[in-house]
């Protein structure tokens, strides 16, 4: 049930977009076409599942156990792009129907805050997980609820700007001041579920 | 090049914010105070300045194919200064800003000025495109803190100008963030011509 409440908090109540303001680029810069809205979710929830899982375990063994605590904003950057390198060349290699269909996207995440924001999260155990311990399994369910929360909102967002390119709009909006608008608008929507996380928190009967 | 056009520059007609569209996580994110907002783009000037300098030296002995993460890597270290300083010195501003101080690594204003204008420029001219970007992001976050507080609370730089009872709360929180972005830079656009 905890792994529930951490999904919905995640997806509804906490979205890493728009509420949080990580990942706010690619989720203005691709989001004016559903199919690649949905190619870019799918390669950050790769790559952000991927990462917590290595840079929790380098926090651990490596930064916690010598002392560099300090170090933690070089060595993550370096492991994300490393990473998004490796996938990058693993996909060409196994899957070349992927990698042609993410193609653009996949370097385009090493500049994402938000894999760089929720990894440091989960690696300092400062994101909210109620009834649950701060571990490697709640750190990815965590992740990968993030990831899904990020897609939740740029595939809705894409499908609204692909509406919104078949009316017009007033000269002075037009562009980006639209879309931010449109933006502000959709995070209204989810913050209608703002609360809801305490209600289901009672209901399950976590503590 | 004339030295003075570097400085405004950064600030008039490539202004990260309203006009080149960069660095959008820490814009909304920070932005619920004008204090909040003017010490977040204050970071961003320091490690941007510095950054400019340190990869304008040392552009001639950074190999080609490793330009990018050599860049990272400098940004990254002086991140990790500055956040320690800033833990030291200025544990307020920590609290609020939070998470956003590492996250000036991922910044695309940074490297995309390290890219952009460093590795093409002798030190001076690209510490002054540092200070002009700088200060053109500094400014657009003030302004933008200042409108969201204003409207949300009724206050500015923690002075009262009207009762909060008339504020919209909405504008403080993360849909008004968006939507007085959308409204500044049509106004941007529209005084731009």
């Amino acid at each position: 049930m905890a792994y529930i409440l951490i999904f919905i908090t995640a997806i509804f109540v906490n979205n890493v977009v728009l509420s949080q303001f990580l990942g706010i680029c690619p989720f203005l810069g691709v989001s004016k076409k559903v199919e690649t809205a949905s190619g870019m979710a799918a390669a950050v929830a790769f790559v952000l599942v991927f990462a917590t899982v290595v840079t929790y375990l380098i926090q651990i063994y490596v930064l916690d156990a010598c002392g560099l605590g300090y170090l933690q904003t070089i060595a993550f950057i370096l492991v994300i792009a490393a990473l998004v390198q490796m996938v990058e060349i693993v996909l060409k290699k196994v899957s070349p129907s992927l990698y042609q269909a993410l193609g653009v996207f996949l370097p385009l995440i090493t500049t994402n805050c938000c894999i760089l924001g929720v990894t440091i999260q989960v690696a300092s155990g400062t994101y909210a997980s109620p009834g649950l311990d701060h571990n490697l399994l709640t750190g990815v369910v965590y992740a990968l609820c993030t990831a899904v929360g990020f897609g939740v909102a740029l595939v809705v967002f894409a499908g609204i700007r692909e509406q919104l390119s078949r009316v017009s709009v007033p000269k002075g909006v037009q562009g980006m001041s639209i879309a931010l608008i449109t933006a502000g608008l959709l995070a209204m929507a989810f913050m209608g579920f703002s609360g809801v996380n305490n209600g289901l928190q009672k209901l399950f009967g976590i503590e | 090049m004339n030295y003075f056009k570097i400085l405004l520059n950064g600030i008039v007609k490539e202004n990260p914010t309203f006009v080149l569209l960069l660095g959008m996580c820490p814009t909304l994110g920070t932005t619920s105070s004008a204090i909040n907002g003017m010490s977040m783009g204050l970071a961003t000037m320091a490690v941007l300045i510095c950054s400019n300098f340190l990869i304008s030296c040392v552009k001639k002995i950074i190999p080609d194919m490793v330009r990018i993460p050599s860049f990272i890597v400098i940004i990254a270290s002086l991140v990790t200064v500055l956040q320690m300083l800033i833990k030291a010195y200025a544990p307020d501003v920590d609290k609020n800003l939070g998470l956003f101080i590492p996250l000036i690594v991922v910044n695309c204003i940074i490297l995309g000025r390290a890219e952009a204008f460093a590795a093409k420029n002798n030190p001076f001219a690209s510490i002054l495109d540092g200070i002009g970007i700088g200060l053109g992001f500094t400014i657009a976050l003030t302004l933008l803190g200042c409108v969201r507080e204003l409207l949300g609370t009724g206050h500015a730089f923690g002075f009262e100008l009207f009762s909060e009872n008339y504020g919209a709360l909405v504008f403080v929180l993360a849909p008004g963030a968006f939507i007085a972005l959308g409204y500044l830079i049509a106004i941007v656009n529209k005084l731009r011509g």
